[in-house]
């Protein structure tokens, strides 16, 4: 499997995370003036936003997590989200955390099924990082972390070849194999049928580099054409429209990967009458799993270790809903189906000064600039760290 | 019928780590093996998958931190079993009529990119027949003949996209390529002598049926298609007409 796969999924899914952040925020803002202590106002918005991000794109946390290594599981990327989530003044609690985990990995695993080429995931990738560039675009300090990113990204990939790519589109592939969750735009709009597959188009543009199905030519010794055939291949292709740009700046042409949210349009989730295909998940998230081996991989120690400064004193109840009522985010966290629990163990790192000292002084102990070596499971590596507590 | 899966058997060697797995059945002349690769390594199965007869394990020496490791590509060529690798070498393997003492024959040099599938056919009889074909990422294409020993005899080269899937039949390679694009080649010259446009989508597999000349493939632009090839009773040219 694609050791550089991790980037592009970490950067795609937070960006789908802060797009869904953005949209319910706004959809449950309220005019500054008019605003009671624990109600969402513009300027609360951006500063989440701000928060996320800055956090999102720190420059120790990207240089980690462009080593080249395996992916995650989910459960552990989930883990990360989740802190970065908490790295602002907003709290989220547990079912509205899976729903948002939810939808941002249905998002993304969309989007790379309907990649025309493999490559493309990477102008999905930057169309996700232009939009970030617009919400952030009055701080110069957390643009530039993000600019910093995106070069990084052409550097790495712009060079690499079809084949490289088609190799990280199976890595990514794999990753979202058996998620089916049906989400209620997607539905509406007929991507997505009721068991939760998706739609895959047999019309539209053809991807750039590719004919228009349809012909078959014959051609003699020295290469001229000397006879042609004429099919119907059962699409409805057009031709490829313009490349996009795999530039810094510049029209990326291909619409995937753009904020498909506005403030009218609440996403729903359903998680009754899932597919029977859950049993391998089943597997994955019913097995034993001990608090000192949970993947408590380094990229979350490394989250949870970083410090954001927030308002002295007890806390105002931020909290955001993802649902439209507290009353649906109980039934919700109630009703959610055993295999689709993410068994996550909130270990409270972030508000825990003390126990983030403690880290903060293992982690000066290890090297931490080197990569683990192969031969120690990650789960080791954990709990030799574990035993130092 | 072999099904390969994630959730996959429970037993010791088949470990669901063992992502992009490839199976292929493996017939040779006096036993068939089934053949699995992943990015561990190579393992060889009784037919019947009872008992695994050989294990090889992939060699990442030379492997810088960011390329992938893996086995990619089976096929059999007389008492040989051929296996693709990351690396672009064709490990082939010399396997007795019966028992575990198969052994790493030789390494097969002719790809710098990892390979993508192999495929072969019983030798027609003639000299310089060409009897395999390996293809890789890159999208380039090495002929070979299996006997006396392995030779390689010419390249085709590719077009800047992964050629996944190629099939021989009577001397016509068939390649299907990344650009949704299947070109039949005639193996002794390397000339092009078919292209057709059959899908918007990458290509997936190939696959051929040799008692009729029918040859299908499936892309991911959801559509299978089936073509008849033939050669041209004048000229003896490799054509080919869509039938699905």
């Amino acid at each position: 499997m694609s050791v550089r796969t991790l980037p592009l999924l970490f950067l795609n899914l937070g960006g789908e995370m802060l797009y869904i952040l953005d949209q319910r925020l706004r959809a449950q803002n309220i005019p500054g003036d008019k605003a009671r202590k624990d109600e969402w106002t513009e300027v609360d918005r951006k500063r989440v936003l701000n928060d996320i991000i800055s956090t999102m794109f720190n420059r120790k946390f990207m240089e980690e997590l462009f080593k080249p290594q395996e992916l995650y599981s989910k459960k552990a990327l989930r883990t990360i989200y989740e802190r970065l989530a908490h790295a602002s003044i907003m709290k989220l609690n547990q079912a509205s955390m899976d729903k948002l985990y939810d939808l941002m990995t249905m998002a993304f695993k969309y989007q790379v099924l309907l990649c025309p080429r493999p490559k493309d995931v990477l102008l999905v990738t930057f169309n996700h990082l232009d939009t970030i560039k617009g919400f952030i675009r009055d701080s110069p300090t957390i643009l530039q972390q993000v600019d910093e990113t995106f070069r990084q990204l052409i550097e790495i990939y712009g060079g690499l070849s079809a084949g490289e790519f088609q190799l990280i589109r199976q890595t990514l592939l794999i990753f979202f194999q058996d998620l089916h969750i049906r989400v209620s735009m997607f539905l509406k709009d007929k991507v997505q049928n009721n068991n939760g597959r998706f739609v895959l188009p047999v019309s539209g543009p053809v991807p750039c580099g590719t004919e228009l199905p349809g012909l078959i030519r014959m051609f003699n010794n020295k290469g001229e054409e000397v006879k042609r055939i004429e099919f119907k291949h059962g699409g409805n292709y057009v031709c490829a429209p313009k490349e996009g740009s795999f530039e810094l700046y510049g029209e990326r042409v291909l619409k995937l990967g753009t904020n498909m949210y506005s403030v009218n349009r609440p996403v729903e989730t359903h998680m009754s009458g899932s597919s029977k295909n859950l049993a391998s998940w089943t597997q994955e998230s019913i097995a034993p799993n001990p608090l000192a081996k949970e993947e408590l991989n380094f990229l979350a120690r490394l989250m949870g270790g970083m410090e954001i400064k927030k308002p002295s004193g007890p806390e105002p109840g931020f909290r955001l809903n993802l649902f439209t009522s507290d009353e649906e985010e109980e039934q919700a966290a109630l009703t959610r189906p055993e295999e689709l629990s993410y068994e996550v163990i909130n270990i409270q790192a972030t508000q825990d000064q003390q126990r983030n000292e403690e880290l903060a002084r293992i982690m000066g102990e290890f090297e931490i600039t080197e990569q683990p070596s192969p031969s120690i499971s990650k789960g080791d590596d954990l709990l030799a760290m574990m035993d130092e507590l | 019928m072999v099904a390969a899966d994630l959730e996959g058997l429970h037993e010791p060697a088949v470990r669901r780590a063992d992502l992009g797995l490839r199976v292929h059945w493996c017939v040779l002349p006096f036993r068939v093996l089934l053949v699995l690769t992943s990015h561990r390594g190579i393992q060889m199965y009784e037919s019947d998958g009872s008992t695994m007869v050989y294990w090889h394990a992939l060699d990442s020496g030379d492997a810088t931190p960011v390329q992938a490791v893996f086995a990619r590509g089976i096929a059999a060529s007389g008492h040989f079993i051929c296996v693709g690798t990351w690396s672009g070498r064709v490990l082939v393997f010399d396997i007795p009529a019966k028992g575990p003492n198969i052994v790493l024959s030789e390494e097969l040099a002719g790809h710098q990119t990892p390979i993508t599938d192999i495929a072969t056919e019983p030798a027609q009889g003639q000299d310089c027949v060409a009897d395999m074909v390996t293809a890789d990422d890159s999208g380039l294409l090495c002929v070979w003949r299996s006997e006396p020993v392995f030779t390689l005899l010419t390249c085709i080269p590719g077009f800047g996209v992964p050629c996944p899937s190629v099939q021989l039949w009577q001397g016509i390679i068939a390649a299907g390529y990344g650009n949704g694009q299947v070109h039949l080649y005639e193996a002794t010259t390397g000339n092009l002598h078919v292209q057709i446009n059959a899908h918007a989508r990458a290509i997936s597999a190939l696959d051929l049926a040799p008692d009729v000349g029918k040859l299908l493939s499936a892309a991911e632009d959801t559509f299978v298609h089936i073509w008849k090839l033939s050669r041209s009773p004048e000229s003896s040219y490799i054509e080919a007409a869509p039938l699905l």
